[in-house]
């Protein structure tokens, strides 16, 4: 409780400039965290520090600005292997975001090693980011998807995932949080149970890195994907962790300049771990936005962040719950910060419109899980999902908003 | 709240709340499914024609307000329209829900300009199209097929 009294929410806010915006008029109420969160000053200030005074392109020049920008960028990299304990700094690679991340998994890691009548367990909440490239591969090599099912509650039914994986089972892919429910999964234990059968793990944290500490050496994951900006970072960055020795065992994913040693006509030779999988001039702001935004949660706390954001999701929900006609979708008993729910008279696309003219942003839609919504038969939810910078005061602006909204349809 | 009045007008949520000509058909001339990726509306929307006159319609599915009462809408402005009007009908809707220029050419809205406020909401005009664009597949469909005959 300690960690909770001394929670400053509103210097938190302080820092983050956008949040004193209006919207229509209202002050803005920013709940769509968990499809992309605003950004400190702090991160803004690395991005233009970077710009005005310390930008060149990285790996590549001797002069100052170039040796600069390079120690900018790792030094990012060396936030990220900090942030979620990997062991060595290149088992960071760094991406476009978690969908790239899953694809690079999918096609270098996956394609390589399936044959015809090889699985590929899912699950049913997945992101279409984590079911997409698996059916792609699926498709190049004739290997089959499994999907475990998921409970009325929204939890991952685990008997199901224990019959299903099995000898065929190649690659277990699972998101840590879902972003259509808010379930936390249980992935230490599937880890464990795919592992007992030589099964590597990636997981999919988008959701998790930002309210849940991540340690993917205790958790013995073999591949970590999440992205910068639902973390404070900027869109465009993202990471994939995976361990050094399946890394070293892959090919690159793509082709281009500092993925390489050496080339010539009649051969290349590939650079080390990370470059190899870092074709291309990165996204070097995004990078260095990127250490800056750990450094920030790093600074508050990310233990104080989660107990701050679960007040937030207890008293969502009970508010909600007072509300006639609406139905929350996703009551796991183990949830991160966010509320997805749907009205029995007004659809959620309607309540997205109304909510903003109150200044409440909010996610409306099938957040990119449609097998999630055909599984609690809606077409769309509406998504309120907290951050760190959030109030409960806020959550009050939100269900007086759903009420108003709830009488203008009535 | 109160300025989206404007947007969600009586008459809408009339419509949203009891559609008209609600139901599947059987055994329709014309049907095509339309989707609305971005926020999941689905719409089916069944059609009768005689001597390329609409002579029943209707539609199914689940959309929200604009989505839904602009398809109710649209089954009251269509019954009774040849292919011609119901095409120039579509273009001068499209027109006042996106066009600021004036379009000499188009046609009385009618009772469909309660919709016109949609125009001031950029990312809703796709909710208010997406039945009229069902139709339009449905018209195209069954050309197509009178065609291959």
């Amino acid at each position: 409780m300690n960690n909770i009294a001394q929670y400053d929410v509103e210097s938190i806010r302080a820092d983050f400039p956008i949040l004193g915006k209006e919207i229509h008029g209202k002050p803005l109420v920013y709940l769509d965290n968990a499809a992309s969160s605003q950004h400190p000053v702090q991160v803004i200030n690395a991005i233009k520090e970077l710009y005005e005074s310390g930008y060149s392109n990285i790996h590549r020049g001797v002069h100052q600005l170039s040796q600069d920008a390079t120690k900018a960028y790792e030094n990012g990299r060396a936030s990220v292997r900090g942030f979620v304990n990997a062991d060595c700094v290149h088992e960071i690679i760094f991406t476009r975001g978690t969908t790239e991340s899953i694809n690079l998994v999918a096609q270098s890691y996956a394609r390589p090693r399936l044959r015809k009548g090889d699985e590929i367990l899912i699950t049913h909440m997945e992101h279409h980011s984590n079911i997409v490239p698996w059916q792609i591969v699926c498709e190049q090599t004739g290997a089959e998807l499994k999907v475990v099912p998921i409970s009325d509650k929204g939890e991952l039914e685990m008997d199901r995932f224990a019959e299903l994986l099995g000898e065929r089972t190649k690659l277990v892919a699972v998101g840590h949080v879902s972003n259509a429910l808010g379930t936390v999964n249980p992935v230490k234990e599937i880890i464990d149970q795919a592992h007992a059968l030589g099964v590597p793990v990636l997981v999919d944290g988008a959701q998790a890195v930002p309210h849940i500490p991540v340690d993917v050496q205790a958790l013995d994951c073999d591949f970590y994907a999440f992205s910068g900006h639902k973390i404070y970072g900027s869109s465009g960055i993202g990471v994939l962790y995976g361990k050094e020795k399946l890394l070293n065992e892959m090919p690159p994913y793509q082709g281009g300049g500092d993925m390489i040693l050496s080339v010539s006509f009649e051969g290349t030779t590939y650079n080390t771990l990370p470059y190899k999988f870092e074709a291309g001039t990165p996204n070097i702001a995004g990078a260095i936005g990127l250490g800056a935004a750990i450094e920030y949660v790093q600074k508050i706390g990310l233990g104080a962040i989660a107990a701050h954001e679960h007040g937030l999701l207890e008293y969502a929900t009970s508010k909600l719950k007072q509300i006639d006609g609406l139905r929350i979708i996703g009551e796991a008993d183990q949830k991160a910060a966010l509320v997805s729910f749907v009205l029995d008279t007004v659809h959620p696309h309607d309540i997205g419109t109304m909510l903003d003219a109150e200044g409440v942003a909010v996610r409306t839609g099938h957040h990119c899980a449609q097998p999630v919504m055909e599984r609690f038969k809606v077409p769309a939810t509406a998504r309120a999902s907290f951050a760190m910078y959030n109030t409960f005061k806020e959550i009050d602006v939100l269900a007086e908003s759903i009420h108003k909204t709830i009488g203008m349809f009535a | 709240m109160e300025n989206l009045r404007e947007l969600y007008q009586e008459v809408i949520l009339d419509h949203n709340k009891n559609p008209r000509n609600f139901r599947k058909m059987e055994k329709p001339d014309g049907f095509a499914h339309g989707t609305n990726p971005l926020c999941g509306d689905q719409i089916d929307v069944y059609l009768k024609l005689t001597d390329g006159i609409v002579e029943e319609i209707s539609f199914d599915g689940h959309g929200c307000a604009i989505c839904t009462s602009s398809a109710s809408m649209m089954t009251l402005a269509l019954k009774g329209k040849n292919e011609a009007e119901a095409k120039a009908l579509f273009k001068s809707f499209h027109h006042a829900l996106t066009d600021d220029a004036p379009h000499p050419e188009d046609v009385p809205l009618g009772k469909l300009k309660v919709l016109a406020g949609v125009k001031e909401y950029p990312v809703r005009v796709k909710c208010a199209t997406l039945a009229w664009h069902t139709f339009d597949a449905a018209l195209k469909k069954l050309q197509g097929d009178i065609t291959t005959e």
